[in-house]
């Protein structure tokens, strides 16, 4: 039923959207090829694909810049021309889908003099130092530069700034003096996220990317995702980097700091390591943060698996108000929270349906505001002296710590958020050789979690979390009777939305923990659960718009959005590149370490269970817990203000 | 503003309202794009592409609804002939759209009117009125059973790059004017995403002629590679400036002598994007197979500083690149730089022979017609005027 759904919806201009050229499909296309003559060589191909592709199959490289694996065809930095027999002028190979028997040459003196002038104008125009930038070794302008020998300045090298920074955001510092145009930022902001707060402005040499009206990015409907970042080829876009603060911290003896780190970045930090991607690190980033001098190391997935006993109740008490007691408006779907970048795509874009997101922290924010409570009291620590660093796949989670709301504990609940990429910075710096460490484990008292905290990681995995919990606890049945494994597979894998339905045959007993909400199941017995599952926030644009039209997911009791591609795993904290590939390779990662982890199932965490008992006593949306573990959030709108 | 100063009544005056559509419309549309095609009439908005091909693959796309574009955006430095169209023939202009709609099966035409034009604006919308009273646009047209066709007028907001057919497009969308990559061409893939014809607006009212005087007429003028007449404006340095018509393949010095410019030190054919012709080559002919052009001629007499010239024309490119791809966005301004530098006497050699070279890769790798054109006129000047160029150099400074 989702199918029509994942077609796309693009607003963007065709210019940016360009041909959408059809999948590269082997099979079943017999009849719709083409012979190409690539350097001499020849490749059959199907129809529409580029010549960029086309000669990737026959193993030859043709430079790309605007090109991005994500994003639609752009066609404009130039860098990937190719000469082909018969025209007058090159081609960009990325952008030229062929429809008929070619004879291409990639390398001719004047593809090469044109690459390598078009790479000389983009550094004339480039103010910035490679060992004074953050994508050092990791840049494709840099690359570039290399490849073709660039040894001199051909037309000069600007000597001051153009621009100012722009770092008014928690999240995204924009430096557009290393900028080179290529509007794969503009791409991801409209096309792969639906929001559309860049765009290139003015003409000519003047040229530039910019906001609505040039304000400071703090002050548009940016959603912090980081996707830009992720997409960036130079260092013009990167994350706002407390690495200094937490190093000052540790430094600090009078300070206690604690470490929490999620699963998504665990599964990609090797690859600043040069490692494949979709080789887990979890254990032996332990003893390297250790050796960085934190204090102590937790598990993000602790707070995710109390986030599945918050959450999950909270939707439990809205089933029962629309079921049972019918009093009220009761806002149906719910949707989940734990993703920053969604949570505020939704304050700008559908401030509406405000009510329908779950009152739930996300796990990061519950983590922090027990930490400087319940952990602060079990071990005689004042609150101010502790300093709490979040590793995160994710930019938003950097301005999900600095809202003005998330200091219930009295303090700020997260000091810092960490992306994967800066930790993997820090490590650097310490000289620790990341993917040789021994494994240790993490810290009491939250302990290692269970395989449901981990795939949080993926898109589907909260869904899946809540799921497993959902059933054992109301059906009274084990998952692994529904699914082989306790792996709920219709909810996992790239699909940019999808969809699950679930009839509850019978229900059991209300378990203990529960019995201050929940007199009896009764009120679900033969209903028909429905869920959905999207990432990125173009396809939260494709089902908010199918909820207000009252489409079919409108019937759905309970919707997990998560705003980036592929969910925490392609968040924009993440190493780069990304790419499809790249994100199932860590999707991967993370469903393997989940089936390796004995206990799989949230609510069979002995450490939340403890926290039940000795902290939370009234259990799941108490009182405590509304004071320490949910939220509220902010109605934003489009409009900017003057 | 230049006014129009005909040397001679243009054809079109000559041509009976309403005879062209009418011998359009009695034919099957097949015989219709065949004459069209046979005339072998080639854009006249400068790029110089077969009308017949192209209203055949637009006939030939499958698709419910087309457009037939007429493109008045006309933003060629030293061009005026499709304003002076627009104001004496507008009806064979809109006659010759309405022949388009019929021989590629489109309801809807559309003229992208420049936004400088706007004072014409009135004037056309009369004509389209009339039009419609008199029953050759809406539906029926000139009681042809089923065949429905209306034009509207959209205003273009002073982009020169909106001309370039794509990036007009582009912007009847409501987007930034820039160009597409193609293909996908827009007979196949335009306004919309549909199937539409982009032609000039002279292009259009030399179809209307065609079908009023038979393709053979128009085929027996000019060489044969380029047939037909063509629209000039000149201007400049000549004693006539204004509206000519001349048969294609005229060379340089006839119309030189037409227009009273035959002591010129050099001609710019095809505006700012076109070629600077010197004296010395004066004998070439005025063709899509030579020297070709849009119709803009501007004249350079003995006393004009051809670095000027340059710098004029970059300066322009410089404004009036989208900005899109590196070689025009980046490219322009490192020549305007180097004409600056010539100006001051401080280009060495080896840096004027890095910026040709960079022209030629602009010609060949900018994105669209605009950079690939921009550096036409420095390479010409920079070819034929190298030491008037470099007798300014007063040491090696770059
Ligand atoms: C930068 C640029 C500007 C152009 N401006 C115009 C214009 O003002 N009028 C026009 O008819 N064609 C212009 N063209 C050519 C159009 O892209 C297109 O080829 C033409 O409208 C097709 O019509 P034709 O085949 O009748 O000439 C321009 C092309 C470029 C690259
Ligand atoms: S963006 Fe790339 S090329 Fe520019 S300074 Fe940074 S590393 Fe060097
Ligand atoms: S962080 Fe996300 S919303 Fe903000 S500019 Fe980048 S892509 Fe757009
Ligand atoms: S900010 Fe980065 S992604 Fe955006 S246009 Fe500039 S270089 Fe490209
Ligand atoms: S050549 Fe110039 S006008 Fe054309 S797309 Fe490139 S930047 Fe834009
Ligand atoms: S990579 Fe092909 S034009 Fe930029």
């Amino acid at each position: 039923m989702a199918d029509n759904l994942n077609d796309s919806t693009s607003r963007a201009p065709v210019s940016q959207t360009g041909h959408v050229i059809p999948p590269v499909d082997d099979e079943g296309m017999i009849g719709a090829r083409v012979t190409l003559t690539i350097d001499g060589q020849e490749v059959k191909v199907p129809l529409g694909t580029t010549i960029h592709d086309a000669a990737k199959r026959a193993g030859i490289h043709i430079p790309t810049l605007c090109a991005h694996p994500d994003l639609c065809m752009a066609g404009l930095c130039r860098v990937c021309v190719v000469e082909v027999e018969g025209m007058r002028t090159l081609q960009a190979s990325c952008a030229y889908p062929v429809s008929q028997p070619m004879k291409i040459h990639t390398h001719t003196r004047k593809v090469r003099q044109a690459r390598r002038h078009i790479i000389d104008l983009m550094l004339s125009h480039h103010y910035g130092e490679c060992y004074a930038c953050g994508r050092n070794n990791n840049c494709e302008l840099q690359t570039l530069a290399k490849e073709y020998g660039v040894d001199f300045f051909r037309f000069g090298h600007p000597d001051k700034p153009m621009y100012a920074k722009d770092e008014s955001s928690h999240s995204v510092i924009r430096d557009m003096n290393k900028c080179v145009l290529c509007r794969r930022c503009v791409r991801t902001c409209i096309d792969l996220q639906e929001v559309g707060c860049l765009e290139a402005v003015d003409r000519g040499d003047k040229t530039k990317i910019a906001t609505f009206m040039d304000k400071p990015l703090a002050d548009v409907v940016c959603i912090n995702c980081g996707q830009c970042i992720n997409r960036c080829p130079t260092g013009a876009l990167r994350a706002n980097d407390p690495t200094d603060e937490i190093w000052a911290a540790i430094d600090d003896p009078k300070k206690h700091v604690v470490i929490q780190t999620a699963p998504a970045p665990r599964a990609a930090i090797g690859e600043c390591f040069g490692l494949e991607p979709g080789h887990p690190l979890t254990f032996e980033l332990n003893t390297a943060m250790k050796l960085c001098g934190f204090d102590k190391v937790f598990d993000t997935n602790f707070t995710a698996d109390l986030t599945i006993f918050e959450e999950g109740a909270e939707l439990l008490l809205r089933l029962q108000d629309a079921l049972k007691t019918k009093k009220g408006p009761v806002f149906l779907p719910q949707f989940t929270s734990c993703s920053p970048g969604w949570v505020k795509y939704l304050e700008h874009f559908y401030p509406e349906y405000i009510p329908n997101l779950s009152s739930a922290k996300s796990p990061q924010q519950m983590f922090g505001a027990v930490i400087k409570t319940y952990y602060a009291q079990l071990n005689n620590l004042d609150p101010k002296d502790i300093v709490t660093v979040a590793l995160m796949p994710c930019s938003a989670k950097k301005f999900e710590c600095n809202r003005p709301e998330m200091t219930d504990s009295g303090f700020k609940d997260v000091d810092y958020g960490l992306t994967t990429r800066e930790l993997a910075k820090m490590i650097q710096e310490a000289g620790i050789d990341l993917p040789k460490m021994a494994k240790s484990d993490f810290d009491s008292p939250f302990g290692s979690a269970t395989g449901s905290g981990v795939i949080f990681g993926t898109t589907g995995g909260v869904m899946e979390a809540a799921l497993r919990t959902v059933i054992e606890l109301v059906v009274g049945i084990k998952v692994e009777n529904l699914f082989d494994h306790a792996d709920i597979i219709p909810l996992r894998g790239m699909d940019g939305i999808k969809y699950v339905e679930l009839t509850i045959p019978s229900v059991g007993e209300v378990p203990a923990i529960l019995k201050p909400l929940f007199e009896s199941w009764d009120f679900l017995k033969g209903v028909t659960v429905k869920v959905a599952v999207a990432h990125g926030t173009a396809n939260a644009h494709k089902v908010m718009e199918d909820l207000k039209n009252g489409g079919p997911l409108s019937q759905c009791h309970f919707i997990e959005f998560m705003g980036c591609p592929g969910g925490c795993i392609g968040g924009g904290g993440q190493p780069i590149p990304t790419s499809q590939e790249i994100r199932e390779a860590r999707a991967k990662a993370i469903y393997a370490e989940d089936s390796a982890y004995p206990i799989r199932k949230s609510h069979e965490n002995p450490a939340v269970l403890e926290l039940y008992t000795k902290f939370l006593t009234e259990g799941p949306c108490g009182h405590k817990s509304h004071k320490l573990l949910h939220t509220h959030y902010t109605p934003r709108g489009k409009y900017i203000a003057e | 503003m230049i006014t129009p100063n005909h040397k001679a009544p243009l054809t079109f005056a000559t041509i009976e309202p309403d005879a062209g559509l009418k011998a359009a419309l009695a034919k099957p549309r097949v015989d219709l794009i065949a004459e069209i095609t046979a005339s072998q009439l080639k854009g006249r908005g400068g790029a110089g592409f077969p009308t017949g091909v192209k209203w055949n693959l637009a006939a030939a796309a499958q698709a419910d609804t087309k457009y037939v574009i007429c493109n008045a955006d006309e933003g060629e430095p030293g061009t005026f002939k499709d304003r002076v169209l627009l104001s004496d023939h507008a009806d064979l202009v809109f006659e010759g759209m309405t022949i388009g709609g019929y021989a590629i099966g489109s309801k809807i035409g559309i003229l992208y009117l420049r936004g400088e034009y706007t004072y014409l604006r009135a004037h056309l919308d009369a004509v389209l009125a009339a039009r419609r009273a008199k029953g050759l646009l809406g539906k029926n047209v000139a009681g042809k059973q089923g065949f429905e066709f209306d034009i509207q007028i959209r205003m273009g907001s002073g982009a020169y790059v909106c001309g370039e057919e794509t990036a007009l497009i582009e912007s009847l969308e409501g987007h930034r004017g820039e160009p597409r990559n193609r293909p996908p061409f827009p007979v196949d893939t335009g306004l919309n995403k549909l199937p539409s014809v982009v032609n000039n607006v002279e292009t259009f009212a030399w179809v209307t002629s065609i079908l009023v005087k038979g393709s053979a007429w128009f085929k027996a003028i000019g060489t044969q590679r380029s047939t037909g007449l063509k629209i000039f404006s000149v201007s400049g340095d000549c004693k006539q400036p204004g509206i000519y018509e001349f048969p294609m393949g005229i060379t340089v010095a006839k119309m030189l002598e037409a227009v009273g410019g035959s002591d010129a030190k050099a001609v710019q054919i095809g505006g700012a994007s076109g070629h600077c012709v010197p004296a010395s080559e004066f004998g070439r002919v005025i063709a899509f197979e030579d020297v070709s052009t849009g119709g803009s001629v501007i004249v350079f007499g003995a006393h004009r500083d051809m670095l000027h010239v340059a710098k004029n024309f970059l300066e322009f490119f410089v404004e009036e690149s989208c900005g899109q791809c590196t070689p025009c966005r980046d490219g322009n301004p490192k020549l305007l730089g180097g004409v600056e530098l010539l100006e001051q006497g401080r280009c060495s050699m080896r840096y004027l022979n890095e910026l040709s070279s960079l022209g030629e890769t602009m010609q060949i790798a900018s994105k669209c017609g605009l950079g690939q054109s921009a550096p036409n006129a420095f390479l010409s000047i920079v070819k034929h005027f190298k030491d008037e160029l470099m007798g300014r150099t007063q040491g090696e400074a770059h």
